[in-house]
């Protein structure tokens, strides 16, 4: 360490670097860099591929799922169920099984709500004595047909398309659910700002068949 | 290099200059071990860092051996935390360790930071030691969280529902988002491969990097000097003084300062070892199946207070709120050195610095003790576990009692409280009669509003009766219910009352 020759000085740093510059050395260096970043590219682009595979299907992971039978819903019950994901991996787990509401509000009308909270995906309660889904974490309450009760949900709770055929209910399952994927309001003006009356909330989310909710309409509670 | 080799040398310490001839490294350490500091930073003050780097050690050192067993899937990961804590000699003791070493390290990065905010220590020159201590605390944060998913319990997989609900508010990506975060469209095996990569190969490496940046620009740049009222930092000025006050007026960093670092450690380290000795390690909780729906997810001790924050934001504002602070509140950390790079340190003549920091550690620290115990989530099982108080049954009519049944049964408790037990979500009862009207109890239940859903729909005719009349009964002996003076006009037929009610005095001699 002692017999360490001194650096060069600025100035001879620089006159030399000039030499390196334009040296045939020089511009065999930059061909190998130029090889290296292309060789790079050429093997990074299929594991950019790779890392956004989940982004890059497209909806292939939709599938119809069955749920159960008609008959295993009585009219007018809200039924918590789980269905196995259409598509697993042997490692899934638990995590393989999705649980739902299922909601038979009139002969053969169904809907099937998310286990999510519209808030922040939390698992809500269903309670038939007071007919609200409550969730556990931030206080998103819902009323029997999804629609937002109260709380910091800015929805009602999400649905599975779904659809019976020989007797079974299926619903189109695969993905979780959040806000931009169902993003869609499934009722005009339930996003916005509270509206100045409560009637008018409670009215204004009507059920799937045009119907609203039964003991939710004005007649009703005004 | 003095020569000492020679027959006479013992048999180490030729190793050590064999060794040293080749790796040549006793220069570089020497001259970093015994750089001159200002005399003044060999302070208790200035151990928060080394003390961060110990942790972040005993992290990799404990995750290693937490790694050997764990599983990284998600049909095993649980089962595989149980092995640990239960079947393997001291598993348990590992994986307290590496719990409560996540626990310390954020606190102790937190102070670290507090400390050098405080001082002023992040202005010129040493800006960039500043912004890369940064993205070291989001790294924190981030292991933070992604340990929490490999604890693969309850909480992580609803954690994980929390954190893809957040992802899917960006507007335009936010669906392509979620799924790049959980690996696929659901959570599943894929999510928990993910955060096992990200927690054991990418951020690591990345905070080990960064660790390695910042440590060697303290070295370079010298040990923030004490601050002092009036002794202000100026660009062409400032790397001179500071020379001077760590030449003249210094003493080497090794033994000098170093030791009191050396003692925080070994104290910091003591007390995880304590604290994972008696408390113990961290879950696993419930096993992470989604059909288990019985279950109050809740984040970890250092992110309550985003789930308290998350509680409180109005619907409309969430998802620009989510969105929005975060990313200002990152970019007001990294422009924080560029735009307050020179001036005064001492923490004397900064008034907004020290009410800033301290309005930030009191929200923080409000925020965290209502994490705690979540006023705002209705209490699952009120309603079939908390009684009604028997003094608020006594004298009641059968009528009366009845309602007090309805109050049970259609879960009211699990947002009003009585006698101090139910949920906190809404107004406790105990006194309600004084507040509500006949009238504005029917209206408040059968309608709803202010946060409380309409129960019209839940309630026969009946059941609101018996409901109204029971709440009615709710004031204390010295206080009448609340009373319509409507009512009360067209009782005396249309006459203008003689008195007030409280100027009669009602209901203040009446004994339940």
């Amino acid at each position: 360490m002692d017999e360490k020759i001194p650096p060069p000085s600025p100035q001879e740093q620089e006159q030399r670097l000039h030499e390196e510059r334009v040296s045939r050395r020089t511009f065999m260096m930059n061909v190998g860099i130029a090889l290296n970043a292309l060789v790079a590219l050429a093997i990074a682009t299929p594991v950019v591929g790779y890392v956004l595979g989940p982004v890059l299907r497209r909806r292939e992971y939709l599938a119809w799922v069955p749920v159960g039978n008609v008959s295993d819903f009585p009219v007018g019950e809200t039924k918590l169920i789980s269905f196995q994901n259409p598509f697993t991996d042997a490692w899934d787990g638990a995590t393989a099984k999705i649980p739902a509401y299922v909601r038979h509000s009139a002969a053969n009308e169904f809907t099937v709500f998310a286990i999510n909270c519209a808030h922040l995906n939390c698992p809500v309660r269903w309670f038939s004595e007071s007919q609200l889904f409550m969730c556990p974490c931030h206080g998103g309450v819902y009323y029997a047909d999804g629609s937002r009760a109260s709380g910091p949900p800015e929805r009602g709770l999400f649905t599975y398309p779904l659809k019976v055929e020989s007797g079974k209910l299926l619903i189109e399952a695969g993905q979780m659910p959040t806000l931009q994927n169902k993003a869609k309001l499934d009722c005009p003006g339930a996003g916005q700002a509270e509206p100045p009356k409560i009637v008018a909330r409670i009215e204004q989310c009507p059920t799937r068949g045009g119907q609203p909710a039964p003991g939710t309409n004005a007649s009703t509670i005004g | 290099m003095p020569d000492t080799r020679g027959p006479a040398s013992p048999w180490y310490k030729r190793l050590y200059d064999w060794v040293e001839r080749r790796v040549q490294l006793e220069g570089p350490v020497k001259e970093a071990a015994l750089h001159p500091v200002p005399k003044s930073t060999a302070s208790w003050w200035y151990v928060f860092g080394s003390a961060s780097l110990v942790l972040l050690i005993l992290q990799v050192a404990t995750g290693i051996m937490l790694g050997l067993v764990y599983a990284p899937s998600a049909a095993h990961a649980w089962t595989s935390l149980e092995v640990l804590n239960h079947d393997l000699p001291l598993g348990w003791f590992l994986r307290a360790m590496h719990g409560w070493g996540s626990n310390f390290m954020v606190a102790v990065v937190l102070i670290h930071m507090a400390q050098v905010f405080l001082f002023g220590a992040y202005k010129f020159p040493r800006e960039l030691t500043w912004i890369v201590g940064v993205f070291m605390l989001l790294m924190t944060l981030g292991m933070a969280f992604t340990g929490q998913v490999l604890r693969f319990d309850q909480d992580a997989y609803w954690g994980l529902g929390i954190g893809a609900s957040i992802m899917g508010r960006v507007p335009f990506i936010g669906g392509q988002l979620v799924h790049l975060m959980l690996g696929g469209p659901t959570i599943s095996g894929a999510t928990l491969t993910r955060f096992f990569a990200l927690h054991v190969f990418v951020i690591p490496g990345m905070l080990l990097a960064l660790t390695g940046l910042h440590v060697w620009m303290v070295l370079k740049l010298g040990i923030n000097e004490w601050p002092m009222p009036g002794r202000i930092v100026r660009r062409d000025t400032y790397v001179q003084e500071y020379n001077e006050l760590a030449h003249n007026h210094g003493l080497p960093f090794v033994p000098g300062a170093i030791w009191k670092d050396l003692v925080f450690s070994a104290a910091i380290l003591f007390a995880v070892a304590v604290c994972a000795a008696v408390f113990g390690p961290y879950g696993p909780k419930g096993f992470p199946d989604p059909t288990i729906i019985n279950t109050v997810p809740k984040p970890d001790f250092f992110f309550l207070w985003i789930y308290t924050v998350l509680s409180f934001l109005p619907p409309d504002m969430e998802t620009p709120f989510i969105l929005i602070a975060p990313v200002v509140a990152v970019v007001i950390l990294i422009a924080l050195p560029l735009v307050a790079g020179v001036g005064e340190k001492s923490w004397w003549r900064r008034p907004i610095a020290v009410f800033s920091l301290m309005f930030i550690a009191v929200c923080w620290g409000t925020w965290t003790h209502l994490g705690t115990y979540t006023p705002w989530s209705p209490v699952m099982n009120a309603w079939s576990g908390a009684e009604v108080p028997p003094d608020l049954l006594n004298g009641r009519t059968p009528l009366e009692r009845q309602g007090a049944n309805v109050l049970q049964e259609k879960q009211c408790r699990n947002c009003h409280a009585l006698g101090g037990k139910g949920g906190l979500r809404g107004p406790a009862l105990d006194e309600v009669a004084t507040r509500l009207t006949e009238d504005q109890l029917y209206r408040q239940i059968l309608l709803g509003g202010g946060n409380m859903p309409a129960y019209g729909s839940a309630l026969s005719p009946a059941e609101s009766t018996a409901l109204v009349r029971y709440l009615e009964t709710l004031h204390p002996g010295f206080q009448p219910a609340a009373e319509d003076a409507s009512r009360y006009v067209v009782g005396e037929g249309g006459r203008v009352p003689p008195n007030s009610t409280v100027q009669r005095g009602a209901g203040q001699t009446k004994v339940r």
